[in-house]
């Protein structure tokens, strides 16, 4: 089953269109990372799944079911405008929070526990939130998030504002999350959480679907039939499929050169034909990254 | 449904614990009596205390006799012209001219100052300048004070209300006045500071981002209506701590003056008593034995719900809509508009004529009504009224909710944006 199936979204407002007719899915157990540049419709999209908004056309399923009320206990979500009460304390806006989302008093109270356990800050129970610093306060807020255990998760530029330390531990906390068998929905615009976490991408640029898939397949897609070479003794091509996009020099006769393959022929042809030519050190094909991928594709737009 | 009534008792929690709830509540009762006491006796020390200011007066009539204990009158001798000048250089109060005057027809008396005189200086001076006049004229007429005082007459009025059901009323209108501009004036301050707190609690949800955050798991209607009914029970119970705390605090004083609590059948205590009491006082309690306090408190509490309810919407809306109190000015006023007018209305017609046609539409329109009404419930309100009042009341709000509603969906998710009520129709029209 997949975690949701969206047909034909669209979102208009009086000046500006947020989103026209969208369509994606989002494989169940799977970190599903939306990109796209500053005012893609990313918010609106997340605010449509959490039914803060409601789609001018189009349908979403959840789980198999048309998107209702009763979803939002199945979604823990992070938005990227977040904050807690500062005059409450840590244990009574957790409680508060989970049991908002439907858990009852007692479970709400054990869950917090279990999860202020788990991130070590049993002492903050008692502290109010104005007390804490911000990334003692970010903590508090994912346990807010996941604590109802939700199959569905969705986290909006989830890493602002951590430091290094928290971001890994928060990521161990994804990738365990996902193993236990939730799917989480990333909105981000950090390529390199998309390069390690990811596995299904949505792009979005002025409203409008860029790409939607596997990041490996998209990564193929992609692939720009470019190599990079670590070779002894320099070298010109003469023939005219190849092209030398770049060359490095790394002292000793040692070259790093970037090469070009225009027409479809397998890495072997290429390899025989330096063998000839120099002496082959390494010899990698370059994969795109996410980042050239993102910039390629939305780079030419006007966006912060 | 269950997520409004967790919300409001969180809302609830989290105001009562606070210390500055605390303090209102309990201080509130007590200041009051003590501010009022305070003031009372500074004005009677100021009185007491009072330098006496200098006249000076120029008589050519030969009538004037400087006896006063307010001032200290210096003759002066001389023209008009040389006096005003005199007075202008010295630190005295002024000078009283007096001409040679007809005592059947006194003319042409001035009072130069320096400063501009009070309405008490004026009136202090003119009734000194009468009363000697008047002993004038009955010393020329041969008349002695005893025959003026038996010519004087004192007619008392009492008046006497004939209830529906044929029972007959001792009524007073100066307690009824008070107690209705004591209730009037409670709901104004009420509505108006719980209206603020709601206002100000949005935008701290706001500025916090915490808004995002709850309205994934509820609707937002839901957190707004969490939020206002969680107030309003703050408001209730601080009302009826008030109510407890006053009512104990008058007890103790009727103690003081060595009189039975009011609620202790005093009535039947007064026949047995009455030669030993003040029959003035023995009539204001009278009075107020009368007046339906349950009934008043019944009404309050309908009132303030229904005026909170309406007036805590439309704060709702407007914090909403802001990212900062300072920025909810130019939309308080509209909203403060109503209010103000119910206010002085209260004042200028409702307490005077509680039952003349402007005080009746006031105390039914929804908006003034929950000032105006408590102005004129002291004095008996028709049914019809009173209940008109209510159904419209409730309609208001119904109305005002949903308004508030359409604006606050929208509101609490826009940062940074510039809001005039142009975007404000926009937001309301806005589907969702």
């Amino acid at each position: 089953m997949e975690a949701i199936i969206a047909s034909n979204v669209s979102k208009h407002y009086t000046n500006h269109t947020a989103l026209n007719r969208i369509s994606f899915t989002i494989p169940d157990k799977s970190i599903f990372g939306l990109l796209g540049p500053n005012g893609a419709g990313k918010t609106t999209l997340i605010r449509i799944i959490n039914q803060i908004i409601t789609p001018d056309e189009g349908a979403i399923t959840v789980f198999g079911e048309p998107l209702n009320p009763d979803h939002t206990g199945v979604i823990g979500y992070l938005p990227e405008e977040r904050g807690l009460y500062k005059k409450m304390k840590v244990g009574d806006q957790l409680v508060y929070l989970a049991r908002l989302k439907g858990l009852s008093k007692k479970d709400a109270t054990e869950k917090s526990k279990a999860w202020i356990k788990k991130f070590g800050i049993t002492d903050w129970w008692n502290k109010k939130v104005e007390d804490l610093s911000k990334g003692m306060a970010q903590k508090v807020q994912f346990i807010s998030t996941v604590m109802h255990e939700p199959r569905l998760i969705i986290l909006d530029e989830p890493f602002s504002g951590f430091d290094p330390i928290n971001a890994q531990l928060i990521t161990r906390e994804i990738l365990a999350l996902r193993d236990r068998g939730c799917t989480i929905i990333f909105s981000t615009h950090r390529m390199e959480t998309v390069e390690d976490l990811c596995d299904h991408i949505l792009l979005l640029n002025n409203a409008e679907k860029i790409l939607e898939g596997p990041k490996k397949r998209i990564k193929d897609q992609f692939r720009a039939s470019t190599y990079i070479v670590q070779h002894l003794g320099s070298f010109e091509f003469n023939d005219e499929q190849y092209t030398l996009v770049s060359r490095q020099g790394l002292g000793d006769n040692s070259y790093l050169s970037t090469i070009k393959v225009s027409r479809e022929e397998s890495p072997n042809q290429l390899l025989h034909h330096l063998i000839a030519v120099t002496e082959v050190h390494s010899f990698v094909e370059k994969i795109p990254t996410m980042s050239d991928i993102f910039i390629k594709l939305v780079g030419g737009g006007d966006h912060e | 449904m269950n997520k409004i009534i967790l919300i409001a008792r969180q809302e609830f929690k989290n105001r009562v614990q606070k210390r500055s709830f605390l303090i209102a509540t309990i201080l509130i009762p007590l200041l009051f009596p003590a501010l009022m006491g305070i003031m009372i006796y500074m004005a009677l020390q100021q009185e007491r205390n009072a330098t006496k200011e200098v006249v000076h007066y120029l008589d050519e009539s030969g009538l004037f006799k400087p006896e006063n204990d307010r001032y200290i009158f210096k003759s002066f001798t001389g023209s008009l012209e040389d006096a005003k000048r005199a007075i202008s250089h010295d630190n005295s109060f002024g000078l009283l001219y007096i001409p040679r005057l007809d005592v059947y027809n006194p003319k042409g008396v001035v009072l130069y100052t320096k400063v501009n005189p009070g309405p008490n200086d004026i009136g202090a001076l003119r009734s000194l300048l009468e009363d000697q006049l008047k002993e004038t004229k009955m010393r020329q007429l041969r008349l002695d004070q005893g025959l003026l005082d038996s010519l004087s007459t004192h007619v008392n009025i009492s008046t006497v209300t004939l209830t529906e059901t044929g029972q007959e009323q001792v009524s007073d209108s100066n307690v009824r006045f008070a107690i209705g501009m004591l209730f009037g004036l409670l709901m104004y301050l009420f509505i108006f500071i719980y209206g603020a707190q709601i206002m100000q609690g949005i935008i701290e949800e706001k500025t916090n981002k915490v808004v995002e955050v709850i309205v994934s798991a509820v609707r937002p209607f839901q957190l707004m209506m969490g939020k206002i009914l969680g107030l309003a029970s703050v408001g209730l119970l601080q009302f009826l701590i008030w109510i407890i705390l006053i009512s104990t605090l008058s007890g103790l004083v009727f103690i003081l003056f060595g009189i039975e609590m009011p609620q202790q059948q005093m009535a039947r205590e007064m026949t047995v008593q009455s030669g030993a009491v003040n029959p003035e006082l023995a009539k204001i309690i009278e009075v107020w034995n009368q007046i339906p306090l349950g009934y008043m408190i019944a009404n309050f509490v309908f009132y303030f719900l229904g005026g909170y309810l309406i007036y805590g919407a439309l704060f709702a809306a407007v914090g909403s809509a802001v990212d900062s109190p300072s920025e909810a000015q130019q939309f308080m006023f509209p909203i403060t508009i109503p209010m103000l007018i119910s206010y002085f209305s209260l004042f200028i017609f409702i307490l005077q004529d509680p039952h003349g046609p402007i005080s009746v539409w006031l105390s039914v329109i929804p908006f003034t009504s929950p000032i105006a009404m408590m102005g004129r419930v002291a004095f008996g309100v028709p049914g019809w009224q009173l209940a008109l009042s209510m159904v419209l009341l409730i309609g208001g709000f119904v109305l005002t909710t949903w308004v508030a509603a359409r604006i606050y969906r929208v509101g609490i998710l826009m940062h940074g944006a510039k809001v005039s009520y142009k975007v404000l129709a926009r937001w309301f029209l806005m589907k969702n």
